[in-house]
């Protein structure tokens, strides 16, 4: 990543100094159709994306109740989201979900990755299609699905746990819903992590492998002292997805909530939250507020997880 | 780069301009002609003015065409914009966002207030509706009226009743129950024979559905007035409300009835394949049931009156029900509302609700008729259902006032219950969690507690 961009930055810090000191109208002009390029994705960009962003900005300034109008009120709205009770346990929720969901795809996507890297027959081909298949269904569709596998009247659970006498486990009870959530986001995202390391991983010199080898190495210790740490850098860009997406957890327990209104409050994630605020209860400025602080909270902890693997990544 | 940053900075504004001209000049606009492309109906006078209608009624095309037939000066644009609270959260946005809202919109009663605080429906005394007064169930047009001002013309009610499995309860030899003890008493008596069922549900998620099992009680939740929009009197944890709820709690406890969610798959196979022997139900609920599939072939269905706390002083309560409002974005308000009191306002039309949608009108002239009164149920083995049950209930029911924050409420009594039934809290402490929680949200949201 690093090697790509240097050159490339090193030209654009020339264009300048060549404008200084003969304006030559032929790149002024080239620089004009640059602009006229990029215009059709700097416009949509800007209309679906920063224009929405400020208008949100602005409205998470200003308070709107039921009772009384619309005033501005400045950071009163971030003062109040992270002193909510309730914004902070959803908060909590999803550091919960960070700290077993994260993992547990790293050891699936990382584990299944080395394993179909040391194979080269159909079958390897075969099982990483199978693997990366949850991927392809649509989070919705994916989540409605297991809705269904979890249901104890059309799952497969009771049939399963009946062959030996055991009542199955409620899938959609409070106590089991944490479990139930991470198996589905694991099963969705587990493939994609390990798309992403197998390219990392096909990326090494062979000639690395075969060094390894003759001095002695065995297939475990190739894996664990030369395979992994030359895929580092991939290992922090997908923890760095994993942990975004987990931090902004949404749809899944959106979607179980129709089948587990009791086990998944309308709060369960910040959101969940920001969700219901606006559109359920129509509080569309606080809604703003949430938004912001959850979108602050995620920069925060992106930052720093950069930061403290910033020799791992290769960005120092 | 000082005039990079100017040009895009130009790009920002002349982008912004160009879309808050948009906004607008959409919304003055509201429904009307230019939405015309998509209505789910075809118009049949293409000439005449039209006016937008959401709704989500089953059988409702074939409503709009006879309408459309029959009137020449006004044509019904339709569309099915999700049920319930899919339809609230699409018509919620658009009031933020000042466009893209219907003229005339179907609204359960309850949510009303939630919509008129935000200025969002239009009062139709203005517009001839204290004439046709006389053509609805008190009840009804009480729930759709707040003070003196009318903001809904009423189309269907849901009073409640009892729908219960005969062949059970023969089997297990329980007597129809006619008040809550005698319902205990069956429940008991069906889980002593054996047979896996119990005699009925009781989800956390009932929301309207539990509220009207406190009404039944004697509790009154909300007291509010769109008049006095600032001030609302919150009691949802009064002697009645108690009552009903320990009683359930305690059902629960003994394993008498079960807990599941309602309105999701699961809970509509068991609806209908013996694991419920009674659906306490409202006038809606036996269409409800005939459209579930998986039924058990050898099931027999029959209605009676829902249970009662005192049997010598009977009280009636509704579940759900819906009208017709008519919004502030609507162009044309005095045809909207025309619209609006016309779709179910005769016989032919109503008539066509019923058969085709199995409403329960709050539509006098054919709630009170004869025919109405003695149309046999099929699925009941030909029992008049409405008159053994259902007329009784709607005739005897009153009214209730909701909240303006009635899905707030609503969500909060879900949480509520839930703890209870995972035995974290007893019923009186729920139901004091949950006016804690109702008067703090009240408070935060600027009103004044009375």
């Amino acid at each position: 990543m690093a090697t790509t961009t240097a050159p490339s930055s090193a030209h654009r810090a020339e264009a300048p100094s060549q404008v200084k000191h003969r304006p030559d109208r032929s790149y002024r002009r080239r620089q004009r159709w640059g602009w006229f390029f990029v215009a059709p994705f700097a416009v949509i960009f800007l209309t679906f994306l920063i224009l929405p962003l400020v208008f949100a900005f602005r409205m998470s300034l200003f308070t709107s109740t039921l009772a009384t109008g619309t005033r501005f009120v400045g950071a009163d709205n971030y003062l109040k989201a992270f002193t909510d009770p309730i914004f902070l346990e959803g908060l909590g929720t999803v550091a919960r979900f960070a700290l077993i969901m994260i993992p547990a795809q790293m050891i699936v996507a990382l584990l299944a990755a080395l394993v179909l890297d040391n194979l080269a027959t159909w079958a390897s081909k075969f099982s990483r299609l199978m693997i990366f298949i949850p991927y392809a269904v649509p989070v919705v569709i994916g989540a409605l699905m297991w809705g269904f596998l979890y249901s104890p009247r059309f799952g497969p659970a009771s049939s399963i746990f009946g062959l030996f006498g055991l009542a199955a486990p409620e899938f959609l009870a409070q106590d089991n819903i944490f479990g139930s959530l991470v198996n589905i986001v694991t099963w969705q995202w587990a493939g994609y992590y390990m798309i992403i390391i197998y390219a990392a991983l096909r990326g090494i010199d062979p000639g690395i492998y075969e060094a390894a080898v003759l001095d002695g190495a065995s297939d475990r210790q190739i894996a664990w002292r030369i395979k992994i740490p030359m895929i580092s850098s991939s290992m922090v860009m997908v923890v760095i997805f994993a942990l975004i997406g987990t931090l902004q957890f949404f749809t899944e327990p959106q979607v179980l909530r129709g089948v587990a209104q009791g086990a998944i409050p309308t709060s369960y994630t910040p959101n969940m939250y920001a969700f219901s605020l606006a559109f359920s209860y129509s509080q569309f400025n606080y809604a703003s507020a949430i938004s912001f602080a959850l979108g602050i909270v995620v920069f925060v902890f992106s930052f720093l997880f950069l930061f403290l693997t910033r020799k791992q990544s290769g960005l120092k | 780069m000082k005039a990079k940053f100017l040009a895009s900075a130009g790009i920002v504004a002349a982008t912004a301009v160009a879309l808050t001209g948009c906004s607008g000049g959409n919304g003055s606009g509201g429904g009307g002609g230019s939405e015309a492309a998509s209505c789910t109906n075809t118009i049949v006078n293409a000439e005449a003015p039209q006016v937008t209608v959401w709704a989500w009624y089953p059988a409702f095309n074939e409503v709009v065409d006879q309408f459309n037939n029959a009137n020449d000066d006004v044509q019904i644009c339709w569309t099915n914009a999700g049920q319930g609270n899919d339809e609230y959260t699409k018509f919620s946005t658009s009031i933020e966002s000042g466009s893209g809202a219907p003229d005339v919109i179907q609204l359960e009663s309850e949510v009303l207030p939630s919509f008129t605080i935000r200025d969002a429906l239009v009062d139709l005394t203005e517009y001839g509706a204290d004439d046709v007064k006389d053509n609805y169930a008190e009840g009804a047009w009480e729930d759709a009226s707040s003070g003196d001002s009318v903001y809904a013309i009423p189309v269907d009610g849901g009073p409640m009743g009892m729908l219960y499995r005969q062949d059970l309860f023969d089997a297990a030899g329980i007597e129809v129950p006619a008040t809550w003890e005698e319902f205990e008493v069956a429940a008991q008596k069906l889980k002593d024979s054996g047979n896996g069922a119990v005699i009925a549900d009781f989800p956390t998620n009932g929301r309207a559905f539990n509220q009207a099992l406190f009404a039944q009680a004697g509790s009154v939740p909300f007291d509010y007035d769109s008049a006095n929009p600032q001030e609302i009197g919150i009691e949802v944890n009064d002697e009645g409300a108690k009552k009903v709820l320990e009683y359930w709690n305690g059902l629960v406890k003994d394993g008498l009835v079960a807990t599941d969610d309602a309105f999701t798959a699961d809970y509509n196979t068991k609806l209908v394949d013996g694991s419920y022997a009674v659906y306490l139900a409202a006038a809606w609920g036996p269409g409800y049931l005939q459209g579930l599939s998986d039924a058990d072939p050898d099931a027999i269905w029959r209605a009676a009156p829902l249970p009662q706390w005192d049997a010598a002083d009977p009280v009636q309560v509704n579940w759900g029900g819906s009208t017709f409002a008519v919004t502030e974005q609507a162009s044309d308000k005095e045809l909207s509302a025309r619209v609006a009191m016309e779709i179910f306002g005769s016989d032919e039309q109503m008539n066509l609700g019923i058969d085709k949608g199995a409403l329960f009108p709050s539509y006098a002239p054919v709630l009170e008729s004869e025919e109405f009164a003695n149309k046999e149920y099929e699925f009941f083995g030909g029992q008049q259902i409405n008159k053994d049950v259902f007329l009784d209930a709607a005739a005897g029911y009153e009214g209730a006032t909701f909240s303006p924050f009635q899905n707030y409420a609503y969500d909060q009594l879900t949480v509520q219950i839930y703890a209870m039934v995972q035995g974290e809290k007893d019923a009186g402490q729920a139901l004091d969690d949950l006016q804690a929680s109702l008067e703090q949200y009240a408070t935060e949201q600027g009103f004044t507690l009375k």
